[in-house]
Formats: structure tokens, sequence, C-alpha cells
């Protein structure tokens, strides 16, 4: 039975009650603009399918990053270029739900090249829409990698240069190489005939993942009569007369009747399962456990330190059980590693705040405490320290003394009295206890626990906690 | 009241359409035309001419805003009222 009335698909909202402007009717896109038309299409097949409740719809960068104000479904709005990645996804955890990732040319062909392919290459059970205007429309109409040879954008005033910008990329052959997308086709949101085409295409591209048949992909031409400085009549004509001929409309592959299908279970995820993926399994939440903080001295209060020292001094480890420690006596915490490629040697450092307020930046140019274990640090940070600030340095690996006369300098034999204690490995520690121990910063308690946390290794904990028990009576 | 229509007939929202008009070009029977007249964001707005709509839909399918154009086939049941805005 023939539909015998033609009237806005159930999919769209009624009101498009998310657009903050006051027109709540209509689209935010131009007079005459391609992605309505396919927004039309995708919703008829949506509604005709019966699937509307299942749809996702991944949401890109670009005109149509709106999606979510017009289609009564699932949305997520992504990164640019990222939509295959994060349908992927989607449609990992969610097998049952009908995922479409909506793209336009500069998402899809140019910063999302690489995720496209990969996504296709990999087959994964998605639809994409490729929307291709041959230009980024949003921006004010720059060149895109589909920019026709000649055509003139507001980046290429003199017309595409194919020796200077290269040929534009013809994304439908491109995919249909692969072994494994079942569908790829080309239409043109322009004339009854291509719409029809269109409207044929977008249903079949959808119904291939309800059938569970595997990755569908239609490109469509879509007229952009602001970004072209054409009326819509003349910019669908364009599409019909120069475009396609550049980027010929068609079936590229169609498998879909070989492939053998995959049958989707709808996930239902049990309060017990999810209990268990997040590692609480048998429900049974442990009481936190409240720490006590020491009272601090002001000028030793919210501090922002930098560690610095070789690769392999545990440099990172240090910061890192002090930021833990910091949270557990709930503190707000920051911890900034930066190091080079070398897993030993070359040099690391670390910034930590542990604050008694919200921490606007993690970076710490200015460091409050510097706490540095070898030479070039303590050359290299010196002065970026505040004046009324603090360093630790160990003196038994740097052989010169801090300069600054503004500053408190504690040296430290961390390394000395590690290698006393047994290897030279926890010298760390011994900073750590250091600077607790002259400080009152953190408690024992709290960073011993920290140590339990961060530590891996638990052979070590015992080693660990004497160290740090080294450090703090050698400052006190 | 419901009733069968006899003939087809389209009806366009004006302050959903855009005058972007995709549908007068694309209507195979010529019967949709841009009005003199001005909707409340200034754009000169697709009518029907009133006689020979086919309800083939084509119109539907050229316009990109959701919806700015229905149309009726003949056959199609509908409420009374929405006859007398035919």
């Amino acid at each position: 039975m023939a539909t015998t009335i033609l009237k806005k698909p159930s999919t769209f909202y009624e009101v498009f009650t998310r657009k903050p402007d006051a027109d709540k009717i209509n689209t935010h896109y131009c007079p005459g603009c391609g992605h309505g038309k396919l927004h039309k299409l995708i919703a008829e097949a949506i509604e005709d399918l019966g699937i509307q409740d299942r749809v996702i719809i991944i949401n890109p960068v670009g005109c149509s990053v709106f999606l979510y104000y017009y289609f009564d479904t699932g949305h997520i709005q992504v990164a640019h270029g990222r939509a295959p990645a994060v349908a992927t996804g989607i449609k990992r955890v969610h097998p049952h739900s009908i995922v479409i990732s909506y793209q336009g040319d500069g998402d899809l062909a140019a910063i999302g090249g690489n995720e496209i392919l990969h996504a296709a290459n990999r087959g994964e059970h998605i639809t994409v829409f490729f929307v291709n205007n041959a230009i980024y429309g949003m921006t004010g109409g720059q060149m895109a990698p589909t920019t026709l040879p000649g055509m003139k954008t507001t980046t290429t005033p003199r017309g595409r240069d194919i020796h200077n910008e290269g040929y534009p990329l013809k994304m439908a052959e491109l995919i249909a190489t692969l072994e494994a997308p079942v569908y790829v086709e080309r239409v043109a949101l322009t004339d009854a005939k291509n719409m029809a085409k269109a409207r044929k295409a977008v249903r079949k591209a959808i119904q291939i993942q309800v059938e569970g048949k595997g990755f569908a992909f239609v490109e469509a031409l879509s007229a952009c009569p602001t970004g072209w400085g054409m009326n819509p009549p003349d910019a669908e004509r364009w599409i019909n007369e120069v475009m396609t001929k550049y980027f010929p409309l068609g079936v590229f592959k169609d498998i879909s009747d070989k492939v053998e299908p995959v049958k989707f279970e709808r996930k239902i995820l049990t309060p017990e399962d999810i209990k268990k993926a997040i590692g609480i399994d048998g429900g049974e939440i442990t009481q936190v456990k409240k720490y006590q903080r020491n009272t601090v001295a002001e000028k030793y209060k919210n501090p922002k330190i930098k560690i610095a020292g070789f690769g392999g001094q545990g440099i990172l480890l240090l910061g890192l059980v002090l930021t833990q420690a910091g949270m557990l006596e709930e503190y707000h915490v920051s911890w900034l590693p930066s190091y080079g490629p070398e897993m030993r040697g070359g040099t690391a450092n670390c910034h930590v705040n542990i604050s008694e307020t919200e921490i606007a930046s993690p970076l710490v140019s200015i460091p409050t405490v510097l706490i540095v274990m070898n030479r070039p640090s303590l050359e290299k940070f010196e002065r970026t320290v505040k004046p009324g600030g603090i360093i630790f340095y160990d003196n038994s690996l740097i052989d010169i003394e801090p300069s600054r006369k503004d500053v408190e300098v504690v040296a430290v034999p961390a390394t000395k009295i590690a290698d006393d204690l047994g290897s030279t490995k926890v010298a760390n520690m011994v900073m750590i206890g250091a600077y607790i121990g002259y400080t009152g910063i953190l408690t024992k308690e709290s960073v011993f626990d920290a140590l339990d946390m961060m530590v891996k290794r638990k052979e070590f904990n015992e080693l660990n906690r004497r160290a740090v028990e080294a450090g703090m009576k050698f400052v006190m | 009241m419901q009733v069968t229509l006899q003939k087809a007939f389209v009806k366009i929202d004006k302050e959903q359409c855009k005058g972007c008009t995709l549908c007068i070009e694309t209507c195979p029977v010529d019967v949709l035309k841009i009005s003199d007249r001005f909707n409340s964001r200034g754009y000169h707005y697709t009518e029907y001419v009133g006689d020979g709509c086919t309800g083939c839909g084509v119109c539907f399918y050229a316009c990109p805003e959701p919806g700015a154009i229905t149309v009726y086939k003949r056959g199609a049941i509908v409420d009374e009222e929405v006859l007398s805005e035919a």
C-alpha cells in the first residue's frame, strides 16, 4: 500500500526545542541546502524501517553538527573526523543499535580520512552518509579534498591547481576497493530522478545494517548554494552537469546478497554485570577511609611542586605518590609528567599541585617547591623557584649548591641514604620522606597507603616505607 | 469528520519555506509558483496555484525543510479541515 500523504517524517522532532534560537520550526540550513534533503531521506527511511528507538546518529563537525536538533534519535557529537571511530565503539558495545555516521567532506575526506578508511576496512557494521559539496561549507567555502580541479574557493582564488593542491579524492571509489565494505554508492541530491535513486540508496544502506550485513557507505553530492555563490536550482544543475563528470554516480560495490548476515542480540546489562565490569564484584563497596590532615605551616600550604631528575630515578613515581596521598587527604591534586622518549637516562620532570582549592592549571612554571635529583635539573630549574620557596636537592649526587639566597634550601643525601638501606632505587622515597617530614604537607599514613596503591611490585613495599621514614628522620 | 480526497493537492507552510524554489524547479506539472508576498522571515514563499497537482511527491523530496511541504495524494483520508485549507 503506497503512502498517500507525504509529510514531515516522525523521526524529526515536531518542534526543534533543542535549537537555542527563537525559530524552532525551521532548520538552521541555508535555502536550498542539500543537508535538508538528505536529512529527510534518512528520517523517512528510519520511520519506514521502524527502528527509530534503536538509531544512534554520530554528529560530525561541519554544518550538520546540529543533527541532534532535528532527529528524535540517539546522538553523540564527536570531534572533527572521528565519527567512524566513535561509531565503531558504539556499535561494538551496543550491537543491537543502528549506528549512522553522518559526515561532510572536510570531516570525512580530510581530517577524518584515516578514520573512515580503517572503519571501512574493518567492515564495521555501521552506515555512513558522506555529504560531498566540494568545499568546507560551514567555515566559508575553503578548498576541501573534494574540490574540483580549477574550482575557485576562498583558499584557491585562482582555482584548484592540481600541481599544487593535488586531485580531488574520490572517496566512494577508494572505499569500494577495500575488501570489507558491503555496499558503496554515490548519489546526487538534485532532480527528481536522482532523488529517487538517492532515496533508494539511503534505505538500502540502513537496511544492510539492520540485517547485520556490514559496512555501507553512501556518498551524496550535495548543493551548497551559499558557498558556491549560486541560486539553488543552478547549484543543483551544476552538480548534474559539472560535478558528476568528476564524481560519477552509481553503485561502486554491492555484495549485500552474498555476505553472511551477523545476528546481533540486544545486550542488556544487569546491575551485577556493571559491578563486575567496574571491579566491585559481589556488590560490596568498602568503607572509604578518612585521612587526618597535618596542620601545615602557612608557607608550605598549597605547594606547586616541580620534581626533576634523570629518567629512571623514579621522578614520575615520586610525583604520583605525592599526588595520590594528597588525594587521599582530600586535597585537590594534579600531576603532569614531562619526559623524553627514553625509558632510562634522559631527563624527566613532573609538575604536582596539592591544593585546598580547585586547580586552574596543572602546569607548574614557577614552583614553590623544587625537588631535584641531578645537577642538570638544579641548574635548569633553580632560577624558576618562587622567592620564599623551597629547594630539596640530593647532595649525594649534586656536587654544587643552590646559589639562591631568597629561598629555603634543604640538602638531602637521598641516594646515599637509599644505598645504605640496600638500594639506590629508593632515593625518590627518601626525598618524599624529607619533603613531607620537613613541611608536614602530607602524613606518613597517607603516603604509605598511596605507595601501596601506586607501586605494583609489592616486594618493594617494606623497603620503600623504610626509605620514606629515613628521609623523614633526616630532616626532623 | 474524515474525507477521502478525490484529487491530490500540495500544502505549503509558508513560514517553513525559505524560498529556494527547488520545488518549483522540479514540479513536472508546473503548479507551484513563488509568491509576491514574503513570510515573517523575509522569504518569498512557494504557493500552490490551486489546481493540477498530481500528487507525484517530487516537490516533497526536493524540499530541504522537514515540514514545509506536505503532499496529499488522491485517495488519502484526511480531516475535513485539511481539505478546507487546500
